[in-house]
């Protein structure tokens, strides 16, 4: 069968009469194979995009100016949507109707339902298995591939880049290109590798690690590059927690997140809905096999880390690199920036980090709102109670990943503690659908951004793993999630 | 949708000096309901101009200048990180702004406010520092020559020549995608897509 066969993403034959090329990274393979003409002094590379992610904030003012121009999708096969970010989590009251929090929000939802009737793209609609956050339900239908270009309007979509994708965030005008050409103008960013040694200890995850990376990056010290993480604790982490890891790389700046495709991803790929079956997956792994990085491919910049040593970390200012292990203290600040970040947080420099009073916890998101998340929070909060006073939000990422954890009696757990169990959504995360913190108020989130009003005006974030976001509900206060962790608890 | 077409400007500035300004502080998330691109202007940094009952802020800045005669904003280090919605640039734009200047401007805020009529400059850190300290400072902005000039003050800016040309020429970059569409069939041909 592989005789016949070569991968867009092989390295060359050896001995074959080929052209030499030089060793390519996995983020070269990607590029190439998605060239339709390539970049010129005056002109960007065209750039083909094999997945188009839909949902209702960016894309009414895309297929407006579709409509406008009277043009049609041009793949609506290529394209999938999903209701996330303005619906609510809570189920319709007693007149059936949803609680929206404005009729501009229900709106909204509702012109993406008509939009993609108009263009016939599949709509992961109310009712729908695979509702859910954008980047939690694209892998969990098998719509992201090794190897594909993914793009969305939306900053997380590097997301998908865990599967080995080139996954990346656009803006709504260019929400509009794909829609119209499946294709983008796009400069080549540069690479960087992050190489990650060691391995996560037990009760230290990968929303840690993905801090760790950010604090050492600096919020904008990836701008312009795409990340390839690699390293033996990438290898060793889960799919669902190689996810984080690639989910916040926009917090540094960086264009997308990627890791080579290995077992890990391959067996968490089989059998969801869009994979291909049988032979053709068998084939198709072999493709992506070929994907990782060749021996001695150049990157532009190369930074590393050490994962044995992490310990939990949470954020003390408004920026995600803002982020310390939480048995440490809070730094002094390095600029005016930082010390006014300090002042909105209410975290003074030289603080200890645990013990810091808190008010909500949130545990949910793109980031974190998967099984494994949920998982590990009902494993801090089994037999306790979320602390008086505190208020804790748990939102499964997808309808999926809902089902799958009410089948596991995770729901009747959380509110057992004490705290809400709501319906998919971003809620809390951006806020938009009223799930809000209230102004001055701390909350412990699992989220990916503690911008100042992130969660609602005033409110004050720390971003946490879904472990240490817990033990913050049980506590009151944020404190070392190991406390409450079995002995040796790996996510 | 392309903008006026833009070559040059000579206009105040307004300095924001905060370092990494997000797209949340430019529009907070609850007002990306919308389904239209206009109007954003009257929420563009909306926490920073109002407080909780909706009362101007009496030190937003915003609050007290005349945005026709200060069309340039200079942000603190790394300007318009975090999300990609488009509803930053163009809250700035209805806003009134037509050039932003930092040190550090994020990946995915430059490519959205090239595309409406907002040109994104990244200067160097002496030139920052200089603008930083001069808040309201008549500056011009040519990008016929990609030059920053302020008193005696020339200072060179990189604008991606492509994208240059879509702002002076107003190209609408939409029409130049779709007149490549024998070139997407033919990748989709080769590559069965
Ligand atoms: S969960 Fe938060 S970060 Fe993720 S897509 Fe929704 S709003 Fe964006």
């Amino acid at each position: 069968m592989r005789a016949n066969r070569r991968s867009p993403y092989s390295p060359k034959t050896v001995g074959s009469a080929e052209p030499e090329i030089a060793p390519r990274s996995l983020f070269d393979k990607v590029w190439d194979a998605h060239v339709v003409e390539p970049e010129t002094e005056d002109r960007p590379a065209l750039l083909y995009i094999d997945l188009h992610l839909v949902h209702e904030v960016t894309s009414p003012q895309a297929f407006s100016e579709l409509d406008a121009r009277g043009i049609k999708v041009r793949r609506p096969d290529k394209t999938f949507a999903t209701l996330d970010h303005s619906t609510p989590t809570l189920p319709p009251g007693a007149d059936g109707e949803r609680p929206y929090v404005t009729d501009q929000a229900k709106t909204q939802v509702d012109t993406l339902r008509i939009n993609t009737a108009a263009h016939g793209i599949e709509l992961a609609d109310w009712g729908s298995e695979a509702r859910g956050v954008v980047h939690v339900t694209g892998p969990e239908q098998g719509l992201t591939r090794p190897g594909m270009t993914v793009v969305c309007g939306d900053s997380h979509t590097s997301t998908h880049g865990a599967f080995g994708a080139l996954a990346f965030g656009i803006g709504t005008t260019e929400v509009g290109h794909v829609l119209a050409t499946q294709s983008l103008l796009q400069r080549k960013p540069k690479s960087m590798r992050v190489w990650i040694d060691g391995g996560l200890a037990p009760g230290v995850f990968a929303k840690d690690l993905a801090l760790a990376v950010i604090a050492q990056l600096g919020i904008g010290g990836a701008t312009g590059y795409v990340i390839e993480y690699a390293g033996p604790a990438v290898r060793s982490l889960s799919m669902e927690a190689r996810m984080t890891l690639c989910n916040m790389s926009i917090e540094c700046g960086a264009r997308a997140g990627m890791i080579a495709p290995d077992g890990t991803t391959f067996a968490w790929l089989k059998g969801r809905r869009f994979m291909p079956k049988d032979d053709g997956f068998r084939n198709a792994c072999e493709d992506w096999a070929d994907l990782a990085t060749e021996e001695g491919a150049a990157f532009d910049r190369e930074v590393k880390l050490y994962a044995t040593a992490l310990t939990p970390m949470a954020t003390w200012g408004t920026t995600p690199d803002a982020a310390a292990p939480i048995c440490g203290t809070a730094p002094t600040p390095a600029d005016e920036s930082e010390a006014k970040a300090q002042r909105y947080m209410g975290i003074e420099a030289g603080q200890p980090m645990m013990g810091q009073p808190i008010d909500v916890v949130f545990v949910g998101s793109c980031t974190n709102g998967r099984l494994s998340d949920l998982r590990v929070a009902a494993a801090v909060l089994r037999n306790r109670k979320v602390a008086p006073g505190v208020r804790m939000l748990v939102v499964p990422g997808s309808e999926a990943v809902r089902r799958q954890a009410e089948e596991e009696g995770l729901d009747e757990m959380f509110i057992a503690a004490g705290a809400e169990w709501r319906l998919p959504g971003c809620s809390m995360c951006i806020a938009m659908n009223g799930d809000m913190v209230g102004p001055g108020q701390r909350a412990v989130s699992t989220s990916n951004r503690n911008f100042e009003g992130r969660q609602g005006p005033g409110a004050r974030t720390i971003l946490a793993s879904p472990a240490t976001a817990a033990a913050a509900a049980v506590a009151g206060v944020l404190t070392d999630p190991r406390i409450y962790l079995e002995a040796g608890y790996v996510g | 949708m392309s903008a006026e077409p833009f070559v040059t400007l000579t206009s105040r500035t307004v300095v924001l000096p905060d370092a990494n300004i997000d797209t949340d502080q430019i529009i907070p998330a609850r007002f990306l309901t919308t389904t239209t691109r206009e109007g954003l202007g009257k929420v563009a940094f909306h926490d920073w101009r109002y407080d909780a009952t909706g009362a101007q802020k009496p030190d937003g800045i915003l609050n007290t200048i005349d945005a026709a005669s200060h069309r340039v904003l200079v942000g603190g280090e790394n300007f318009g990180c975090g999300s990609s919605r488009e509803h930053a640039p163009w809250a700035i734009h209805d806003f009134g702004f037509r050039v932003v200047i930092s040190s550090r401007i994020a990946d995915i805020f430059r490519s959205n406010a090239l595309k409406n009529g907002v040109l994104p400059v990244v200067v160097d850190a002496e030139t920052h520092a200089q603008l930083m300290e001069q808040p309201g400072r008549e500056i011009t902005v040519d990008l016929s020559t990609c030059e920053l000039r302020f008193g005696n003050h020339v200072t060179k800016f990189e604008v991606d020549p492509f994208a240059r040309a879509c702002l002076i020429e107003g190209v609408d970059s939409l029409g130049y995608l779709l007149n490549r569409t024998a070139a997407v069939e033919a990748f989709e041909t080769r590559t069965a897509a």
